[in-house]
């Protein structure tokens, strides 16, 4: 099965409903044992005690919102190059998702950084780019939501997510040379993890046990979607054909399948 | 070569005639930089340090307030459809609209900008400075505005979307915009390195600005 296939609505319908089962069960033991180390494996930390456990949601959720960021513009080009249907249909079930995670990113990291910080929001450079790609995600969903016809949305969506992308870049550069208090990436580096395998384990779960939650919620997403636009193009099959019908039965002439 | 300088006349004209003509900008700029005295107090040491910042949203706004005009007022009467149709490259088509669009006003906007930094209390070599850098880095809000623009333009009131959209845009320009502008000196580092990514910014709008709106453009047609 190649990805041409899935443009056919009802494969990709088919498939999801094979597939979705599992991931969710997936979704469900990763969360079971992410969890499980995060609250009773994990050691507390010996400055940030107790608190430092919001990390195993914070952490994950700012990666889901950048994760979601990049499906988002993979399918505006798939959308874009392949005019595939279903890349249409994969952002624009994207944003909602991306924007949620975004915001956890930022609620949890407000929550944490008062009693580390001493206070809820600074404007260090990492916390600004996660507030202005949050908007970014908002005014997406809000064009996804002003346009009515979906192609055009999709197009017209592509378009703007992609030169978002270009944006995302150079914002999270210009915004650290204008302002830095977060701390530097400390999982991905040149020498290695800076952070103990005690603390690192838990993590790494979490952030598996978020991706599949991604994946369950995308798809559900997805699925709902074709949905939506099929009983969308039902209801103006419905709407084109009822004025014909109720004027049929009045004058009895016009013939009731006159489009 | 004519029909492009045939182009920029009719959207300058146009842009000058329609909707109060240009000055309107620069009366609603005069307006935003009056009312922050009110909102921060009118003490003149604190209006000096923020003032650079005071012009560049000012010019920001002003910017976002006629965008929607960009392509609007074309589409309306039809002859939006008439250059995608023209054969002619869009590119270039929406490239000489936001040159005129900015000539007629961005640039007052510019101009405007030494008599109204008089109002915040900035010495001279400060006044150069913001001048200077507005005067580099407007045209990047007008081009990265346009694909806003483009996106909108089948919308009946997509101005404010269009600034949701556009303000992000706009963010790596203004922190290079201020950071030059409340520089100390013109020869130091401090001015060269905002002021070269700035003018970057300006130059990387040029291609993405045209490239991205005429894309939005096509699709948007009926």
């Amino acid at each position: 099965m190649t990805l041409y296939d899935l443009a056919n609505p009802t494969r990709f319908l088919k498939l999801v409903k094979a597939v979705l089962p599992w991931i969710i069960v997936a979704t469900v033991a990763a969360f079971a044992v992410g969890l499980y180390f995060a609250f009773f494996v994990a050691p507390e930390d010996y400055q940030q005690g107790q608190t430092v456990r919001i990390m195993f949601v914070h952490v994950p959720a700012a990666q889901l919102a950048l994760m979601c960021y990049a499906m988002m513009a993979l399918s505006s080009i798939g959308s874009l190059v392949w005019k595939h249907p279903l890349a249409d249909v994969s952002a624009k079930a994207s944003a909602p998702i991306g924007a949620a995670f975004t915001f956890l990113a930022l609620f949890s990291g407000a929550v944490w950084g008062k009693p580390m910080w001493g206070t809820f929001w600074v404007w260090d450079a990492r916390l600004t780019s996660f507030l202005v790609l949050l908007i970014m995600y908002l005014g997406i969903i809000a064009l996804w939501k002003a346009i009515e016809d979906p192609i055009k949305a999709a197009k017209v969506n592509a378009i703007i997510t992609l030169v978002g992308m270009i944006n995302v870049i150079i914002i999270k550069f210009s915004v650290e040379w204008w302002n830095t208090l977060h701390q530097p990436p400390s999982i991905i580096r040149a020498d290695g993890p800076a952070i103990h395998s005690s603390i690192l384990i838990p993590l790494g779960l979490m952030a598996l046990a978020f991706v599949l939650l991604f994946v369950t919620l995308h798809l559900m997403s997805m699925r709902n979607e074709i949905m939506r636009r099929r009983i969308r193009a039902m209801r103006m099959r419905a709407a084109s054909v009822a004025p014909a019908a109720s004027s049929s039965t009045v004058t009895k002439a016009a013939p009731a399948g006159a489009r | 070569m004519n029909w492009m300088k045939v182009l920029f006349i009719r959207e300058y004209q146009l842009a000058n005639r329609v909707g109060g003509g240009a000055l309107i900008g620069v009366l609603f700029f005069l307006a935003v930089v009056t009312i922050f005295p009110f909102g921060v107090g009118p003490d003149m040491i604190l209006l000096s340090r923020i003032g650079a910042a005071i012009l560049w949203i000012g010019a920001l706004l002003a910017t976002l307030l006629g965008l929607d005009r960009l392509f609007q007022a074309d589409r309306e009467d039809g002859s939006l459809e008439l250059l995608v149709m023209s054969g002619r490259s869009l590119e270039l088509v929406v490239l000489i609209k936001c040159a005129a669009h900015w000539a007629a006003t961005g640039l007052p906007l510019v101009l405007a900008t030494p008599i109204l930094s008089l109002f915040v209390g900035l010495d001279f070599r400060s006044v150069v400075l913001v001048t200077l850098t507005l005067l580099v880095g407007a045209p990047a809000l007008t081009l990265v505005g346009a694909v806003g623009a483009g996106v909108t333009v089948s919308m009946r009131r997509g101005g404010v979307l269009l600034s949701i959209l556009v303000i992000p845009l706009a963010i790596p320009i203004l922190i290079f915009g201020v950071s030059a502008a409340t520089a100390g000196a013109i020869d130091s580092n401090n001015f060269f390195v905002p002021f070269l990514f700035l003018c970057a910014l300006t130059l990387f709008g040029l291609v993405v600005g045209p490239l991205a709106a005429a894309a939005a453009l096509r699709v948007s047609g009926d």
